[in-house]
């Protein structure tokens, strides 16, 4: 463990908090789990790409914002989208392409967007996100407003020029932005190791001025604490900060991905180490979950997520005529 | 009973190749686990299944290549039969695909040889607003372009320069457009001319017949019987008319030749058609002729024997399908039932449109127009 | 600075300080708008357009940025979906490509992405076009692939009042605005009435009434074309001069009913000619006014080379007053007296 490394401690928790994180944890992998059958059965189409084994991240950052925050995310944001409170059945009719979505069906699964939750979207594009999120808590610094400035992206987007430009405005101008890092080791299919000269991405950031922690992105706990002590030093105006959240995802980069430049032994070596198991794991010894609680999740996860396939079936199909609304703003006719 | 289809696993997959089996029938599965293995264009990629039952049958054999949405199997559920046990078929002997052959990419078209001038958009509307023959108007516009103005200017013209322009026009088209063929024949005319003479004789000089009129009634009636030598070619076809209104040449003056309409020839008796024909030639050369009056001939007529030519070759007056001319009236020694004798005879030459009309037509015609020549009381 | 404010007056003034003045006057009246862009404060603008801007109102509103196109582009679409009214300075269209990506893939499709939750109320200025032997990499005159895109509006303005006037309804809408200034318009002098303000940023103009032919232009290409418009005159062409103002959305009522009346048209652009906003107009008279046009539409372009840096060969490469004339003669055949 280097001197960067997060000590995962085990903090004091509550049964309620515990099975709070557990519940939002599986309600995201079994919320994927449900895209990649429908997916299959061509009920989701385009690009899928699931969050499934990261889910410790979503749901332990998510502790940390609070509602008058702003999230920035990528195409892989499911988990971000349901963690953060957006409707499960507004997701599921957004991914199906209905109306009904939190976006009116018209982005899927890449460009989920909420304003009520201050939600500004996933983005197709690897670092694309970066600089509207530094726009974002520029305009919180220039009105003044106390707020965090959230923005997620992978590893990958961490050789993009936009990465860099963005840190560095961010310090420089002390903007209140919480820069989090998932670093799930492979960029599409390329390991981090192939494409950076230096791996360890918190140095990176380090090197603009920027207080940046490794978390050991596996462990909801490790990960609540870190987001909550990062979030607050943005929240206080100590400038920007930046957390390199390790962890692996468990299925291909998307859909269509034969897995070509990783082996099965060693996803099957991270799946051991999974944030789900390795909790549940920790509550039952602790005493603050039995299987009946897990159970009891599971019945209220599977519910829910029925109930948004059924929402999503039942939705209805915007119309062709509608098609060229919202490029721009309506205008009031004269 | 439900089905297992190969999946759709991205937005560009629409096919893939089964390349084993890890279940077998009767088998038991589960929700998430991996069935069955599949080749992708993009490398292999394990399937799962997304519910539980047994495996019944398993219809798609390795090496298969199916497309997306094919039954790969069928399962039972709870509480159902399972199909009878097949010999699982031995996999098909498939000849290797056909490479296929390469089209040769054929040649570029030659490109269609423009007909006729440029016109501009705007030219063409002015054109039909003002009913001016765009055949009528020589462009001024960029290589030659008819502009607007063009056709303006010549709206504006009156009286014989826009005629003479129009003919021109025509004349320069009929030689480009129409294949004409040519016939004629030497008609005696001796018995239409004595018996014009008498009928002279006995009238004032003002109402006196030109013997021009027998020979327009004659054609006029020959065309009853070859009717496809009267009428209009309208764009690709021919538009035969029942009535035949025939265009008199006649010389301008001030030079040039045109050929207005006398009407419904085929029904006037000769005396009639000489005065119409009279106040026609008059009309014609002191101007006082429509534009109107050269656009509803059905054939037209030209005799050129006052000034001496023996035979003609007409040029066919576009949109009409022919043309008779006639030479001057020569005496020549003719060949009557085995004797000579010296006749008054005429050159009659018939120039048709071969798009509506051949030979046989034409030669029915001039023997038609012989033969009534031969009989002038009757015309 | 300029006198006093008295009805009826006009000031002498220049392109670059009409639009220093539409920036104060829109920082003056709105405390959400601010300047941001590289070398807009200490060095007071590359083309001195923000001289004085950062005494005037701090540092805060009149930012320099680092050498980030992508970074403070994409920061103004974040301030702007944050609640602030920022106007970004990309010093050129030359750099706007570092920014494309923020501007195609977020600016413009931020609001129809969402499904119409957000909208982003960015103005962005850059100076575009050739003219100052500054060669390939300086020269561009891209407002034709920005014009392509929906979500994003383009405007180009070639005179005094709408150099005073686009910045303030640009900043009022609240969708994405680009507002592009020809580097050789800053130096342009002219009259400019006290008390002028905000134009309309809709419609084309007619620069000039004529009833034989529509020449139709924007940007920097104005004024050549308008001095063709007078040496065509003493020819006895009489042409129509068409400022389009707008690149997207074209005002295709005001260029169509100019190509009705004068049924032709010749279209003068800065922009390389191969897929140029100059194939766009000629498409559109083409569906619309297909029956009206007397000559085949024209076009007067730059010269399918990166721009050159020798004087004589940049000049060659762009549209001049005597190509606009030569063209337009053309379109007359022998006609023409």
């Amino acid at each position: 463990m280097n001197e960067n490394e997060v000590d995962s401690n085990k903090p004091a928790l509550t049964r309620e908090h515990a099975l709070e994180l557990l519940q939002g944890m599986i309600r995201i992998r079994r919320f994927e789990e449900k895209c990649a059958e429908l997916y299959s059965a061509m009920k989701i189409r385009g690009f899928l790409h699931l969050y499934i084994g990261e889910e410790a991240i979503a749901v332990g950052v998510m502790q940390a914002l609070q509602p008058e925050d702003a999230i920035g995310s990528t195409y892989r944001e499911h988990g971000h989208a349901l963690a953060r409170g957006i409707s499960m059945n507004a997701i599921m009719a957004e991914l199906y392409g209905k109306q009904e979505g939190c976006s009116h069906g018209r982005g899927g699964s890449m460009h989920i967007f909420d304003a009520a939750t201050r939600f500004y979207g996933g983005s197709a594009i690897v670092a694309g996100g970066l600089p509207v999120a530094i726009g974002l808590a520029l305009a919180d610094k220039m009105q003044r407003l106390k707020r965090v400035n959230a923005c997620f992206f992978g590893e990958g987007a961490v050789a993009e020029g936009e990465f860099h430009e963005s840190l560095n405005l961010a310090a420089l101008w002390k903007l209140p932005v919480l820069f989090l890092c998932e670093n799930n080791r492979y960029a599409m299919g390329t390991a981090l190791e192939r494409s950076e000269s230096v791996t360890d991405i918190n140095i990176k950031a380090q090197s603009y001025g920027i207080r940046a922690e490794v978390v050991d992105g596996m462990n909801v706990v490790a990960v609540e604490t870190a987001a909550r002590r990062a979030a607050e030093a943005v929240r206080r105006g100590e400038g920007p900060c930046l957390l390199e959240l390790r962890t692996y995802r468990f299925r291909a980069h998307s859909m269509f991905d034969p897995e070509l430049y990783r082996n099965k032994a060693e996803v099957q070596t991270w799946k051991e180490r999974g944030p789900i198991v390795t909790f549940m794991e920790q509550l039952k010894e602790q005493g603050l979950a039995n299987d009946g609680d897990i159970d009891q999740i599971e019945a209220a996860v599977e519910k829910e997520i029925a109930e948004a396939v059924a929402f999503a079936e039942a939705g209805s199909w915007e119309p062709v005529e509608e098609l060229t609304r919202n490029v721009y703003t309506e205008r009031a006719q004269p | 009973m439900s089905e297992f289809l190969m999946p759709s696993l991205g937005a560009d997959m629409e096919s893939g190749i089964l390349v084993e089996w890890m279940v077998k029938p009767g088998e038991r599965i589960h929700r998430g686990d991996t069935v069955a293995v599949v080749e992708t264009v993009k490398g292999i990629i394990d399937i799962e299944i997304y519910q539980d039952g047994v495996i019944d049958e398993l219809r798609v054999q390795p090496g298969e290549k199916v497309p997306v949405g094919t039954v790969l199997a069928t399962l039972i559920g709870e509480g159902e039969e399972m199909a009878v046990q097949q010999e699982p078929k031995a996999p098909e002997e498939k000849a290797p695909p056909e490479k296929p052959e390469l089209a040769p990419i054929p040649p570029p078209a030659e490109p269609t040889r423009r007909h006729g001038p440029r016109i501009s958009p705007a030219a063409r509307r002015r054109a039909a607003a003002l009913h001016v023959d765009l055949e009528a108007v020589i462009g001024t516009g960029p290589d030659g372009a008819i502009t607007v103005q063009d056709v303006e200017q010549v709206s504006a013209e009156t009286g014989p320069a826009a005629m003479r322009r129009a003919i021109a026009a025509a004349m320069t088209r009929s030689k480009r457009e129409i294949p004409h063929y040519y016939l004629g024949t030497t008609v005696d005319l001796s018995y239409t001319l004595t018996w014009l003479e008498r009928q002279n004789a006995e009238r004032p000089i003002t109402e006196r017949m030109v013997y021009a009129v027998p020979l327009i009634k004659a054609v006029a009636l020959a065309l009853g019987k070859v009717p496809d030598l009267n009428g209009f070619w309208v764009k690709d076809h021919f538009e035969m008319s029942e009535s035949v209104h025939v265009g008199v040449a006649i010389s301008l003056r001030q030079g040039g030749l045109v050929a207005p309409a006398l009407h419904d020839v085929q029904s006037k008796d000769l005396d009639t058609l000489m005065q119409e024909f009279h106040d026609l030639v008059n009309r014609t050369r002191t101007g006082h002729i429509s534009l109107s009056e050269f656009t509803k001939p059905t054939i037209t007529f030209t005799s050129l024997g006052e000034q001496g030519v023996e035979i003609t070759y007409p040029i066919i007056y576009p949109p009409q399908v022919a043309i008779v001319g006639f030479g001057s009236i020569i005496e020549r020694p003719w060949s009557i039932e085995g004797h000579i004798e010296s006749r008054r005879v005429i050159k009659a030459t018939l120039a048709a449109d071969h798009r509506v009309s051949d030979g046989h037509s034409g030669a029915v015609f001039l023997n038609t127009v012989n033969k009534l020549l031969q009989k002038p009381e009757a015309l | 600075m300029s006198s006093a404010a008295k009805p009826g007056t006009t000031v002498k003034t220049t392109y670059r300080e009409a639009i220093r003045a539409a920036l104060r006057e829109a920082m003056q009246q709105d405390s959400r708008v601010f300047l941001m862009g590289e070398d807009v404060g200490r060095y007071g603008g590359c083309y001195a357009v923000s001289k004085g801007l950062l005494e005037e109102f701090g540092p805060e509103r009149i930012r320099d940025t680092p050498l980030s196109e992508s970074a403070f582009v994409g920061a103004g679409i974040g301030a702007a979906l944050g609640g602030m009214r920022p106007i970004v300075e990309v010093m050129t269209v030359n750099f706007s490509l570092l920014c494309m990506d923020q501007i195609i893939n977020n600016a413009a499709t931020i609001r129809h992405m969402s499904g119409g939750q957000f909208s982003v109320p960015l103005v962005i200025r850059m100076a575009t076009g050739a003219g100052r032997q500054l060669a390939a990499q300086h020269s561009h005159s891209l407002e034709g692939c920005y014009a392509h895109i929906p979500g994003i509006r383009v405007v180009a303005p070639a005179t005094l009042e709408d150099a005073r006037g686009m910045l303030a309804t640009a900043l009022a809408d609240p969708d994405p605005v680009l507002i592009f200034e020809h580097a050789m318009l800053y130096n342009m002098e002219g009259e400019l009435p006290t008390d002028a303000g905000a134009v309309d940023i809709d419609h084309a103009a007619v620069r000039r009434p004529g009833n034989d032919v529509s020449l139709i232009t924007y940007g920097g290409s104005l004024g050549k074309t308008l001095s063709a418009a007078d040496m065509l005159a003493v020819e006895g062409i009489d042409a129509e001069v068409i400022d389009l103002r707008t690149l997207r959305p074209l005002d295709d009522d005001t260029i169509l009913t100019s190509v009705r009346k004068t049924q032709r048209a010749v279209i003068i652009d800065e922009g390389w000619r191969s897929v140029s906003l100059s194939a766009e107009v000629a498409a559109r008279i083409a569906e619309h006014a297909f029956y009206d046009l007397d000559a085949p539409i024209a076009r007067v372009c730059s010269a399918e080379v990166p721009i050159p840096y020798p004087k004589h060969l940049e000049q060659a490469a762009l549209p001049q007053p005597d190509t606009i004339v030569a063209t337009v003669k053309s379109l007359f055949g022998e006609s023409n007296v």
